[in-house]
């Protein structure tokens, strides 16, 4: 009950939040000026966004295996050493998909 | 990103160093005037691989027994040391043919490992913050595979691309190429965006507050440097274990 009435309210605040970066990138763009105002505005606006969803995503992924990770540690404490070097690689992996994502955020800002 | 100020490259001079002009070359181009300081930096970190490796050789040379080490910590207690973790993870990796591949695993474990280090110290720009370092490293893994599949299996390497059965071999031969093709592109860029991910976030604190937090982020940029080494060389042992196993069917 307590969790559906957070969730609600999480998505009520960032769907309203995306009116405020709506309003924020099309002052900037219309600050530019130029003919390329309204293409920037949404670059800015897709990197900033894709980069948020990416992580999001990549760290709920990498707070499972570390779950998964932990409750093995702790059913078997003296077994530590070979469940910690997996969940490294694991975790490393699956940052390098959020990676992948800001190198595409800097390419389309043109930051490179 | 460039560090933009001086690092130890301009105080030697290595980025005055004009290269010659072989005219254009076919697929790249034409060639910079100047050294890269990409390259510039990869060349400081090999020559500091190889200054180690020969100090290390004539240290070698002096001791009087080999097998019972020293009771502190020396400099050859620390090659000794690095050369151990990397037999073991060969060992533990690719079994009973891991000794065949000390070289390339060796080279790619103090390669990586020292230029990705070097950009914790500050003066140096590690050489892995840029793509063209990353990608001749995953070019190089890629084209090693194949190298030691055909050496392996010679032309049968073929029947790893073409899946279970054969006539499924129109349908699994694309997509085994593009798997295939993914992996280089995926160990460099996962590289490269790590170490120019994490040389771009110590230099914004840097520029916010530069007291005691960024402490806090190169501790954080040393244990990414030693954990991204961990994955690149795990990943291309297993590209290679993968091209040389003979599968029983």
């Amino acid at each position: 009950m307590l969790k559906k009435a957070v969730m609600i309210f999480l998505t009520g605040v960032f769907s309203s939040l995306a009116f405020f970066v709506t309003a924020l990138a099309a002052e900037a763009g219309a600050a530019a000026g130029e003919g390329g105002g309204e293409a920037r505005m949404w670059i800015v606006i897709s990197a900033g966004f894709g980069m948020a969803i990416a992580t999001a995503a990549g760290a709920m992924s990498q707070s499972k295996g570390l779950t998964a990770a932990l409750d093995g540690i702790a059913r078997n404490p003296s077994a530590a050493g070979q469940m910690v070097t997996p969940m490294i690689i694991g975790l490393a992996l699956i940052e390098s998909l959020v990676i992948y994502t800001l190198i595409i955020a800097f390419l389309i800002l043109g930051k490179f | 990103m460039e560090h933009g100020g001086i690092s130890w490259i301009h105080l030697i001079g290595l980025d005055r160093i004009k290269l010659p002009s072989l005219g254009p070359l076919p697929f790249l181009g034409e060639m910079p005037e100047h050294m890269p300081p990409y390259v510039a930096n990869g060349l400081l970190v090999m020559g500091l691989v190889i200054l180690f490796a020969v100090l290390g050789n004539r240290q070698l040379k002096k001791t009087r027994d080999p097998i019972i080490p020293d009771d502190r910590l020396t400099f050859r207690n620390v090659l000794e040391l690095i050369v151990e973790t990397v037999l073991k993870l060969l060992d533990a990796n690719m079994g009973r043919r891991g000794k065949e591949f000390v070289f390339i695993i060796g080279g790619l474990v103090v390669f990586i490992l020292f230029s990705n280090l070097s950009g914790i110290v500050p003066g140096f720009d590690p050489p892995t913050g840029n793509l063209n370092t990353t990608a001749a490293l995953a070019l190089t893994v890629f084209c090693l595979t194949h190298y030691f599949g055909v050496r392996e299996h010679g032309v049968k390497y073929l029947k790893h691309f073409t899946g279970p059965f054969l006539w499924l071999a129109p349908l699994m031969f694309p997509i085994e190429m593009i798997g295939h093709l993914a992996r280089p592109l995926s160990l460099s860029l996962r590289l490269f965006g790590n170490i120019m991910g994490d040389h771009t976030v110590i230099l914004i604190f840097f520029a916010l507050m530069p007291f005691l937090i960024p402490l806090v982020v190169m501790a954080l940029g040393i244990f990414v440097a030693i954990v991204q080494t961990l994955v690149f060389v795990l990943l291309s042992m297993a590209y290679f274990s993968g091209a040389i196993e003979h599968t029983e069917h």
